[in-house]
């Protein structure tokens, strides 16, 4: 028999994770069977599908199976592993609307092993570039693929990397931003973790287009495992001559290290980024000169997302225009999303450019979670926006986001629904950002203060009717003056929400009222005196002495001195406190 | 946790570090890592040995929120605040936890046995609302939970 691989991962929702169990259980029967040295077990972050139970998939072959219990394990072993036959009963239809280039390897290789990187075609596209290509050859072909950045502002890659290639320094660098910032998001992180390789391929590639020899991976100190992963990864490159000097017997040589972030949002923005790996206060600084001909230290830097670099390996080896063929006319290839939210399945996705936010939500996502509509979705995390259910049919690429009001950015979707207060979503947003203003230009520093403010009056209930047009005027500030993308974009989901939720904020100052009931000063307790079964329970737990009354005359809740903390609406076992 | 017996630690990692451009981050790091804050006595000695002025140091630390100033509670528990934990209720669990335990996020309890942190996106938001007490993950945590969750981590231990 063949070596044969298992994947194994527990994608149930809301229960606690047996995938350490399994393995166990998986383990004892191989050796039951005794085929513990032919079949490898492997423990992964991502398996491509989500709430389908314990999910398996057995390599090579790629059957996957969902759901399966205890009982399964050994007809899987002795019918799938040792006999080749499928178990119809268990088998899991690949969800065919979803197409895997950056995520190709996460969930089908162990992040940890060499050989299944290289049995993947890895490093064959490095081997490739610096055997056969020139540096002009590898940016012709970025070119023909349309790649472009995955970060956030979507900037061609082939015309940073040409940049910094015609720049003459005897010392360039390459940078990795592996900061992710997006406070609902984690695709950079799946990739390092599940993939590590791929992202260093795609950097040494990168490296010898531009003509650097040092590399830096910035990793937020958050996602140990990730770190642990590149290091790992990278020792391993080193061992096998991929990194160091004279790779692979050619002239070029290129190091790579880690450089941890330590918690600053501002630091995703490539000059902090910069300022942090030189061991500095993360501020950003003005540009031009942009990094590509000043960076590093002084020297010409191109700084790429993640998900940017894993593309790169596979877009040498198919070619750029295999790659240009996939996804609209001015956004190629895929995008990877943390899909989350009010879903029934929560996961990251990889879609061709192009795929309609319905099909993301209703196939991919497998629909709404509880019987509430959708609302709007959110693309873009804290400088992006929302987009609301009647445009449901629009295409996902750039251009398309980007005329909605919202932008594509690093791949956070938030599928909101009438449960979600749009006001408090933008708060929600634009509170993230002033937490992490650095603090360095007033029109961030300020404004976005002033404008929460303004916000946090809204959501209590103070709004008044000017304040809808004093937001517009401090978010033209902010866009115009800010010194960095940070300030320049965190007004984007309040724009965004007025946009198309106008009557939303309306309501909050006009009427006083919170539609989605998430406001908190804006709900209003109440006692309905015909269902109430005077047990006293709420007077008891009202810590603020708003309810008064005894067991005979009923109870009363006196508005003035209700804090909405809601606890007695918690406890009424009768339900005889409305809220609303 | 072993206290701070500073000079020959410290010069161990300083010692890997120096040759290395940029690299008091990195050192910061590191020596949060062993104790789980940088003491003040520590960033005194840094400040000696690299001979970079204290409020370089300082500079770097009050900047980044990764780096504590305080020693850190017995037990860390970190609330995730990332988009989709705020969406299902979040706030309330953060709330019920500052209630409980009567202290501010970033912050320990009297008795130093919890810190609060309120982290982002820990990657697992099909769980959400989430939280973390060291290294365990509770998913779909209810308010109601979060008084019998914090009594497995008793005085003893
Ligand atoms: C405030 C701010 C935060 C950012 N955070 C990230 C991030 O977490 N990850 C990232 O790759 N890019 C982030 N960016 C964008 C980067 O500055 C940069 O454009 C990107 O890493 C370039 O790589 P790309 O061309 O491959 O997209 C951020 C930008 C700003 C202004
Ligand atoms: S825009 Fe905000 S984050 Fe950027 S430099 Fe100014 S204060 Fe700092
Ligand atoms: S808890 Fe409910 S039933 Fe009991 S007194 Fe209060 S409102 Fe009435
Ligand atoms: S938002 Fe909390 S785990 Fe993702």
């Amino acid at each position: 028999m063949d070596k044969k691989i298992v994947l194994l991962k527990d994608t149930s929702i809301g229960a606690a994770d047996k995938t350490k169990e399994y393995y166990s259980l998986i383990l004892n029967l191989l050796r039951d069977q005794n085929l513990q040295d032919s079949v490898q077990v492997v423990r992964v972050a991502d398996i491509g599908f989500y709430d389908q139970g314990l999910v398996l998939k057995i390599l090579p072959g790629q059957v996957t199976y969902g759901r399966v219990q205890e009982s399964d394990l050994l007809p899987v072993i002795t019918e799938t592993i040792q006999g080749n036959k499928v178990l119809d009963r268990l088998a899991l239809e690949p969800n065919e609307k979803q197409l895997r280039i950056v995520l190709r390897n996460c969930g089908q290789i162990d992040p940890e092993n060499f050989d299944d990187y290289i049995a993947a075609d890895g490093y064959a596209a490095l081997k490739k570039v610096i055997t056969e290509y020139k540096p002009e050859q590898v940016i012709e072909q970025l070119k023909a693929s349309g790649l472009r950045g995955r970060g956030g502002a979507g900037y061609p890659t082939w015309m940073k990397w040409n940049f910094a290639r015609q720049v003459k320094a005897e010392q360039k660098y390459i940078v990795c931003n592996g900061d992710e910032g997006d406070p609902g998001a984690y695709m950079d992180r799946s990739v390092l973790e599940g993939d590590p390789h791929s992202v260093i391929e795609g950097m040494m590639i990168g490296a010898y287009a531009i003509g650097a020899s040092q590399g830096y991976f910035y990793i937020r100190a958050e996602y140990p495992l990730a770190v642990e992963r590149i290091q790992k990864a990278i020792a391993q490159a080193y061992e096998y001559g991929l990194l160091g000097k004279n790779i692979l017997g050619t002239d070029f040589s290129f190091d790579v290290e880690i450089r941890l972030g330590a918690g600053a949002f501002v630091c995703g923005e490539e000059t902090a980024l910069l300022a942090s790996i030189e061991g500095k206060r993360g501020t950003p600084q003005p540009r031009p000169p942009y990094p590509s001909i000043k960076g590093l230290w002084g020297k010409p830097t191109v700084i790429n997302n993640v998900e940017t670099l894993a593309n790169i390996p596979v877009i040498l080896l198919k070619g750029g225009a295999w790659f240009g063929k996939i996804g609209t006319e001015k956004s190629k290839g895929t995008k990877v999303f943390a899909l989350t939210g009010k879903i029934k399945n929560s996961g990251l996705i990889e879609v061709p450019m192009g795929t309609t936010i319905r099909d993301i939500v209703y196939h991919i996502g497998g629909g709404m979670l509880a019987s509430k509509g959708i609302k709007a979705v959110q693309t873009g995390g804290p400088s992006g926006g929302v987009i609301p259910k009647e445009f449901l049919d629009e295409p996902v690429d750039y251009e398309n986001l980007q005329k909605l009001g919202s932008i594509m950015g690093s791949g956070g979707m938030i599928v909101m629904d009438e449960d979600d207060c749009l006001v408090d979503i933008a708060k929600f947003y634009l509170k993230f950002c002033v937490e992490e203003s650095c603090g360095k230009c007033a029109p961030c520093r300020i404004g976005g203060f002033q404008m929460l403010s303004l916000l946090e009056n809204i959501t209590s209930g103070k709004g008044t009717a000017s304040d809808l047009a004093k937001m517009r005027r401090i978010a033209l500030a902010m866009q115009k003056a800010s010194l960095c993308g940070l300030g320049q974009t965190a007004s984007n989901p309040v724009l965004s929400t007025l946009k198309y939720f106008a009557a939303e904020y309306k309501s909050h100052i006009e009427d006083k009222k919170c539609v989605a009931g998430k406001c908190r000063y804006l709900l209003n307790y109440q006692i309905i005196p015909e269902k109430c079964k005077k047990c006293g329970l709420c007077l008891t737990n009202c810590v603020f002495g708003a309810i008064t009354g005894n067991r005979e005359q009923g109870y009363i809740l006196d508005p003035a001195k209700c804090t909405k903390c809601g606890r007695c609406y918690e406890v009424c076992k009768f339900k005889a406190i409305n809220k609303g | 946790m072993t206290e701070p017996k500073l000079s020959e630690d410290i010069k161990k990692v300083v010692e890997k570090w120096r040759n290395k451009k940029g690299s008091l981050v990195m050192i910061l790091h590191e020596i949060q890592n062993a104790y789980g804050y940088v003491p003040r006595e520590t960033s005194l000695e840094l400040s000696k040995y690299l001979d970079v002025p204290l409020a370089r140091i300082y500079e770097v630390i009050t900047f980044y929120n990764y780096f504590k100033l305080e020693k850190p509670g017995k037990h860390r528990i970190a609330v995730c605040m990332g988009t989709a934990c705020y969406l299902k209720g979040a706030p309330v669990i953060l709330q019920e936890l500052k209630e409980l335990l009567d202290v501010e996020e970033g912050h320990n309890t009297k008795d130093g046995l919890f810190a609060l942190d309120v982290v982002r996106c820990l990657g697992c938001c099909g769980l959400a609302p989430v939280m973390m007490i060291d290294d365990k993950v509770y998913g779909k945590v209810k308010k109601e939970e979060i008084m019998n969750i914090l009594s497995e981590y008793g005085k003893e231990e």
